[in-house]
Formats: C-alpha cells, structure tokens, sequence
C-alpha cells in the first residue's frame, strides 16, 4: 500500500474543459446576457452576476426509451396499502411517482453561470462601435508613440545596449593593438619551459622584455573604455488621436409617462456604460430639455426629475452652441443621440429640421434618433397603425442614403438592447436608415 | 462455525483504539490500513490489487467528478459541462462530495478527501480500498471486459492521442468527431465476447469434415429439385453483403470504426478511443447494485470488527453507524426524496440476508435457497455471489422473501392502452417471484438501453445505412433525442441514416438522419 499526498499538485485540472464548455455555451451566454439586461434595474446593468442558461442546449443526446406509450413494469419500494390487483389512476404528465423517469436518464435543469463584472460587460457589448471615428490629430497632451530610433553616447545604465558597447570595445581593441591574452599566455609559457631548462640566456631576456612591454601595454589599453558606451536611443513621436463628444440629448417633458422615461433613461445608460467602457477619449455631454435646454452632470441627467413643454430646437441650440464653444468640429468626432416621444410643438419641427440639416449633421458623425413610445400601444405592424408622430415624419424627410443619421423606434424595455445594438452595431458601410 | 461463535459472544475488547480525536497523519492511515487488512485477510478472506491511497483536496475531487473519476482523461466540453453543474450544486450546499472515488485500476487507486475525520477514512479505506477493491478484482463482468493493469496506461495514450489530433486537426474538427461519438456511448460496447479468427489448422480440419459430411450424405435425388426463379438469388446477394459487413451488428461504433466509409484514419481512433472507454465502463453499469453492496457490507463488517476489538471507540463507532444509515438510506416511493432504488441498501440488505441465511436459516430460507441455507460459510457465499454474478443475475438469484418484505417491494403495471396503472403483485407470497423478476429486469442493462442494430447497407444504392430497434413492450425510442442521435451517426456514415423502430414485424416509427458536415 502507498499513500501519496496529492494535494500540493496543482489544481484546476477541469480548468480547460471548463474553457471549452464556456466557449461552446458562449452563444447562449451571448444571449442570456443580452437578455438579462431587459429585466434587470438600470443601476445593475453594470453589475455582471449570474446568468442562467437553458442546458437543452447544451445537452448531449442519446438512444434512450421514450417518457410514454407501451408497457412497463417496474417495482418499487415502500407498499404501504396497495394489494395485488388494485388499480391506481395514473398520475398526471411530470409530476407523480415517475420512477422509470429518474432511474435511468437524471433530469437536467438549466445551468447558471457566474460571470464577473468584466466577463459580463465584455460579451454585453461585443462588437459594438462608434461609427465613423475619423479625424484624428495631434494634441498637447495626446497619447506619445515610443520607438527605438538609433543610439547615443549617454544614457541612464538601463538602457545601456551592451551589445553595441562590445563591439565598439572589440574594434578598439584591434585597432590600438591590445595584447592578446592568448598570445601573451603563450610567451609567459615559453619563457617558463626556457627558465626550467635554463635554456637560451638571449631569448629568456628578449622573452621577458616582451611580456613585460605586453602587459604594461594591456594595462593602459583598457578592456572597456568610456569611449565604447553606447545606449539604446528611444524617440517620442505624438501619436494622432480621435477624439470623440458624445452629446445625449434627452426629452423629459410632460408629455413623456414615466414608462417612457425609464425607456429613455435606460437607452442613455446602455450608450454611457458602452462609451465609458469602450473609449477612453469620449467626452459626454448631457443636456435635457422641455420647452428650454439646459447640460447637466451625468447624476442630474439620469435621477432627477422636471417637466414643461416640448420643443426639441432647444436642446439643438445648445448642443451647437456647447460644440461651438468646446468641441469644435475640425478637432472633435461629434456624436449625438436624442430620444424623445416625439411630441414636438408643432411650430418647432421646421425650424428642428433646420437646425440639424444646417448645423448639427454637417459637423456630426452620427446623429441617432430613439423614439419612445408607450408599451401598451400596438406595434406599428397591428391592425391599426399608430399615425406617426409629427417630428418622426418631420425627421424622416430629413432622412437619405449618405447622410448619417439613424432613427428607432422602441416601445418595450426588452427592446432597447436589440435597437441599441443596431444604431452601434460594428459595420463596414456608413450608417443608413 | 468459527464465526457463529465470535458472533454470538464477542471477544472482550483487547486491542488499543487506534485514534481517539477526529485528526489523522499519514502514519494513522498505515496504522488503520494495517488494522483492517488484518480482518480483511483472516476472517472475510479477501482478494485485492494492491492500493494506492491519495490524499486529495475537495477542489481536487470535483475535478475529478468531471472527468469520470479517472486520473487522466481526454479533453472534452461535456466534462467542463459536468464540471460547472456539480460545482454550482456543491456551492449552493445542494449535494456534497464523495468522501471517496475509487478506481479499477492495478494498483488500485483510492481518492479520499483531507477534509475526512479519521473515523471518515478509516471507513472509507474499509469500503474503497477493501470492498470496490475486491470486487474490480473478482467479479467476471470485470475480468472478462477490464484489464486493470494496463487502463491508466491506456487513458494515458487516449488524452496524448486526442491532444496531438487537436493539433493536427483543430479542436473543432476532434470536437466533431467526440460529439459524435459521444452520443452513440451506450450502443459502443461488446456485450458478448466476440468470435476469435480460425487459425490455419482448424479451418483446414473443419474443411475436411465438411466435405466428409457431403460425401456420406450424397444424394443425387437433390440434383433433380428444380431451380427456383430470381427471388432467392438476390436475396443470397443480401445475405453475402451482411455477412461480409458483419451484420447485424449491435455495437454501432465498432461497425463505424471498421466501416464508415469516409471517415480518416485519426477519426476511426478517435472512435476506437470513446469505444474502449464505454467497454471499460459498461461492467460499472451491469454491477451498480453488487458493487456498492459488496463495499458496503464489506466496511460494515469490517467497521464493526475493528470496534469489536477495541480498535476503534464507542464515539467513532457511533459517527461512523450515522454515517452508514444515510448511505442505506431507502426512501418510499411516495417520498420526496425517491429517486429509484438505492443500489447501496438494496445491495447491502440482500448481502446482510445472505449472510443471515447460510448461518440462521428459516423453513422459508430453506426452501427458496436450499443450495446455501444454513451452510455456515457465509463470506463463502458470498465471495461466491460477488465472484459469478451482475446485478440480473444477482437479484434474480438472491432476492429473498425476507428482503422483499422489509422494503415492502411492489410491483406495478403501467400500459398505456389501460386507465390506471395495475399493482402486479406485492410483497406476499404469491407474489415474491414476480417482483423479484421484475426487479431483476429492471437491473438488465441489456433491457436498460434500447436494442438497436445495424441492419442494413443499400451498397449498391445510395448508400443509406439502415438500423432497426427492437421494440419490446411497445417502449418506442425518444423521438427528439434519436433524431440528434442519428445525426450524428450519418455525419459519421457519411450518408443518410434510417432506423426503423420494429416490433413483431411491424414498423411501428421510423426516424431519418442526413449527415450535415460529413467528415472527410
């Protein structure tokens, strides 16, 4: 018998069946995700946790007896009142004694994963991008490009390159006619087999003359001078970068119902999460309007409430006036996502339309609209389609092949995902309608 | 004789106990190991492989759930799969671990967990090291199908073999292939041994009698019989195709191994590979009842011995009795908790009524198993039973009246062409004849799987591989599953796939497959 301590050897054996059933299931758990942000409360969007998995899936068939039909015989334990001959009403499908169910093939529930925050956010918004990053520059403070450009006669030890030293060591070295230590071995051991056997008395002395020339030589021709350093040069090049502002333009006006607003609010969320984790230079501006327009902090914009009438050119003004000021648009990417119910006063939608051919489409990259609208109404497929909005039609004039603007509709929570994903979904060609 | 007596006046206790707290060291476990080999040897008289005990941790066991107990395996998703569901349920608190997983193998190696108290792994020693141990090293299930001594080598081959695929190939391609493989485990196995190739010498002999046949009974009157028109010829072709493919064959991954027409050498080894491993298991499935119960009773003797001798405390006895009752715990049928027969206490009450019958035997003993009762040579009988006999055999052997009665077994009908479900028979004495048959049946893998065969090749055709299930008792296939199943097969045939359900005769369902991405 030999007892063998196993338990220092290193774990997670099953680490990398584990890996191929994650990437098997990656699919489902794509979806699982996608789907647990409809019914999760918009602060937990970002919160990663469990996610459940329906194992049909995954499951792995075989030839096995069906669940009905035919005869079987099967003996259990337990008898507390029945004599042979007694009938028993079957029990209902599913439930009941269903003996032969668990006995040969185990039932399988649905599989729950536990995701971190990261892994969760990472397959949440796969493939997702701003559209049209293009212009890139320079800036003060941009990001710097490090690249080895050559070498130089000083540095700090680190970036000493001693392969460069060694050569410029060496061909000093034969140039000033270092001794060889090989050569001077060589005499030394001469010398010494002459002295042994008191050989040539002219030769020892001449032997001697030159050791003694060779090593005073090789002391002042020294292995390594100063002469020979060299160090690794780096260059800092200013890297060109895209700079992005994001302007979330939100219409909390009376006419918005609060199922609309937590659909605004939820769509806003999703982009702030997607921007703030895909991009590090995306600069967001809130501003939510009524009747007027006013930027507020990201906290103001999602939690607090206000209400007045509609007129969407507002906020229009001050997202031009704000890009004017801060962002201008030789410099900046623009983006902008408004949504509204679309309940505009009917006097502003003109002059709307105006302002975003004129002012904010030429400068922007992306210009989407969300239109929101109330859960219980029929889909625009019923029988009875809704009449569209004022400003939907208004926009929708506005709408043509190359120019880049893009408009949805959503009416549920489980919605808002499958239109976010399409407004930012990655793509070849320039967003379309 | 011998043991009536120690059974009915125990020895005074006499031996030091062999650890009075719950901790253990790796020289305690020599100490127990010695102990129980003690009895092992003297009075129960068993016959192990050698043992090789590892200490691991619990993380270490649930990995070694996933990959079927084994040491080393191949690697597959459908491990991982097992591995997220029983960590999530251990997380949870939902199932606890083994305290032990052993395996046949020689040496035999016995995983037991740090987490054990000492009362723990001296039990689990007596059960894995000593009981699994002597029934992987008897039991003709597992002599016929297993070699002990050479599977962790071969299991060592199969993980390397599969690996080196995976880099030739691409995991997906080898994913493919397992899947597939996979699906078709349980209709991947032997059940009889195969016929062994003539030599030279025998086939010349039986030539020769052949032909002596025919000469001695040489009738010229057959050559008169008039020749019957096509028919019987192309059926003659039939039956030359079959015989030349081998069928009907029932072990389908061997047929596609040596068959499939378009499959690579490394997918034929790869199937070859899931092959053994399903043979390697299929005595594991045959023998659920005996070899727990051989475990079981084999710890429950040899726990009670040691407190018999004073080696281990009334304390650890009582942990250790707590222990036992909830492993040879039987719910009702009617309880939550049901979830079939428990092979643990089935297995142990017939062994412990075994045992009661060869040494105390009543008129009704005597006369369901006059072979046995009152011989005196119990652990004989039972090394006996262990030795011969599956879990079919087992019960349709053993079950007594006695056992039927205190697990109060019945026995139910269930046609789908009645109303109700009828109660056949109960634990009476018209009656105990027919559970235990039934229960018998219940136990037969061969009844357990569904019979299908491959029946057929259109080789002149299409191509079409045909498969035939024998219905029995109007029992017809999952519809979903085959479906899945048969895909899988003709992406590994290469071409369609049809099995017909048959029962007396009649189709009774049919399912088709077409391979979607046939290897090549």
């Amino acid at each position: 018998m030999h007892i063998i301590d196993r338990r220092p050897d290193p774990g997670g054996k099953s680490l990398a069946n584990r890996q191929r059933f994650m990437r098997r299931a990656r699919a489902l758990v794509k979806q699982a995700v996608r789907e647990a942000s409809g019914s999760r409360k918009i602060r937990e969007i970002d919160g990663g946790g469990a996610v459940t998995i329906p194992a049909d899936d995954v499951h792995e068939p075989s030839f096995h007896a069906g669940r009905d039909g035919g005869m079987r015989d099967y003996v259990l334990p337990g008898n507390k009142k029945f004599v042979s001959g007694d009938r028993i009403q079957r029990p209902r499908q599913g439930s009941g004694s269903g003996s032969e169910g668990s006995a040969d093939g185990e039932g399988e529930d649905n599989f729950r994963f536990v995701l971190s925050r990261d892994e969760f956010l990472d397959l949440f918004l796969e493939d997702l991008e701003l559209p049209n990053l293009a212009k890139r520059q320079v800036m003060g403070d941009a990001v710097e490009k490090r690249h080895p450009a050559g070498f130089k006669t000083s540095g700090p030890p680190a970036s000493l390159s001693v392969g460069r030293t060694m050569r410029r060591s060496l061909s000093r070295r034969i140039a000033l006619k270092r001794p060889n230590p090989v050569e001077l071995d060589r005499l030394r051991r001469e010398l010494f087999e002459l002295e042994t056997s008191s050989g040539d008395g002219a030769r020892i002395a001449m032997l001697r003359a030159e050791i003694e020339r060779q090593e005073r030589r090789a002391k002042v021709i020294p292995f390594i001078d100063p002469v020979d350093l060299r160090y690794r040069r780096i260059e800092v090049t200013p890297e060109p970068i895209a700079r992005a502002a994001m302007f979330c333009l939100m219409d909390v006006s009376a006419s918005m119902d609060e199922h609309m607003k937590d659909l605004a609010k939820r769509f806003f969320s999703l982009l702030y999460l997607f921007l703030t984790r895909r991009y590090k230079q995306v600069e967001i501006v809130f501003i939510r309007h009524t009747h007027e327009a006013k930027e507020v902090d990201e906290e103001t914009f999602f939690h607090s409430r206000e209400s007045g009438g509609t007129v969407i050119s507002s906020a229009l003004i001050e997202m031009a006036r704000i890009a004017k000021q801060r962002f201008p648009p030789d410099q900046w990417n623009i983006y902008a996502a408004q949504a509204s119910d679309g309940d505009n006063l009917s006097s502003d939608n003109a002059r709307s339309v105006a302002l975003l051919r004129e002012t904010i489409l030429p400068m922007a990259q992306y210009y989407a609209y969300l239109q929101v609208g109330r859960g219980d109404f029929d889909r625009e497929d019923g029988v009875f389609a809704r009449q569209e909005t004022t400003l939907w039609r208004a926009y929708q004039e506005l709408v043509r092949p190359n120019l880049p603007m893009a408009m949805r509709k959503v009416n549920d929570r489980r919605d808002i995902y499958p239109v976010f994903r399409e407004l930012f979904e990655r793509r070849d060609e320039p967003a379309e309608t | 004789m011998a043991r009536m007596a120690k059974k009915a006046a125990p020895a005074a206790p006499t031996g030091e106990p062999l650890f009075t707290g719950r901790d253990w060291d790796f020289p305690l476990l020599s100490k127990v190991y010695g102990a129980i080999e003690e009895i092992a040897d003297n009075e129960l008289k068993l016959d192990i492989y050698p043992n090789q005990i590892e200490v691991i941790t619990s993380e270490q066991m649930l990995d070694a759930y996933a990959s079927t107990g084994m040491p080393l395996f191949y690697k597959h998703w459908s491990f991982g799969k097992h591995f997220v569901r029983n960590e999530t349920l251990y997380r949870k608190g939902w199932q606890g671990l083994a305290y032990e997983i052993v395996i046949n193998s020689s040496p035999c190696i016995v995983y037991i967990m740090e987490e054990n108290s000492a009362t723990m792994q001296t039990l689990v020693l007596a059960h894995a090291a000593f009981g699994h141990n002597h029934f992987f090293k008897n039991n003709y299930c597992f002599k016929q199908w297993t070699d002990a001594t050479s599977i962790l080598d071969y299991l060592a081959f199969a993980k390397n073999y599969v690996a080196t695929c995976e880099d030739r190939y691409g995991q997906e391609m080898v994913e493919q292939v397992l899947d597939a493989a996979h699906a078709l485990m349980s209709h991947g196995v032997h059940r009889y041994p195969g016929k062994h190739a003539v030599d030279l010498k025998s086939e010349q002999r039986r030539m020769e009698e052949r032909r002596a046949f025919a000469e001695e009974h040489f009738s010229d009157l057959w050559r008169t019989l008039p020749k019957s028109p096509d028919g019987p010829k192309r059926d003659m072709d039939a039956e030359r195709r079959r015989q030349l493919l081998g069928l009907p064959e029932e072990n389908i991954l061997y047929f596609l191994e040596k068959n499939a027409p378009r499959l690579a050498g490394w997918q034929r080894e790869l199937i070859r590979i899931v092959r053994q491993i399903a043979q390697y298991f299929y005595p594991q499935r045959q023998t659920k009842v005996m070899n727990e119960g051989c475990a079981t009773f084999t710890h429950y003797r040899l726990m009670t011995r040691l407190h018999e001798q004073g080696r281990i405390t009334d304390g650890a006895y009582m942990e250790f009795l707590h222990s036992h009752t909830s492993v040879v715990f039987q719910p009702e049928y009617d309880d939550q908790r049901y979830g079939g027969i428990n092979p643990y206490a089935l297995g142990f009450a017939m062994m412990e009524d075994i045992e009661r019958i060869a040494l105390t035997p009543t008129q009704e003993d005597r006369a369901f198993f006059p072979d046995f009762a009152g011989c005196g040579d119990a652990y004989g009988v039972l090394r006996n039973a262990w030795e011969n006999y599956r879990d079919e055999s087992f019960v349709l052997q053993f079950l007594s009246p006695n056992v039927i009665r205190k697990q109060k077994l019945f026995r139910l009908i269930d046609d789908s062409e009645e109303d109700d479900i009828v109660v056949a028979s109960i634990h009476d004495e018209h009656g105990y004849k027919a559970v235990r048959q039934s229960l018998s049946r219940q136990f037969d893998v061969g009844r357990q799987d569904p019979d299908i065969q491959v029946a057929d090749v259109d080789l002149a055709g299409d191509r079409k591989l045909i498969l035939h299930h024998n219905v029995v008792d109007g029992v017809t296939l999952d519809g979903k599953d085959a479906a899945k199943v048969l895909h899988h097969l003709a992406n590994l045939w290469g071409y369609d796939v049809k099995l017909l359900e048959i029962e007396d005769g009649h189709t009774v369902a049919a399912h088709d497959g077409s391979p979607s991405r046939a290897f090549r």
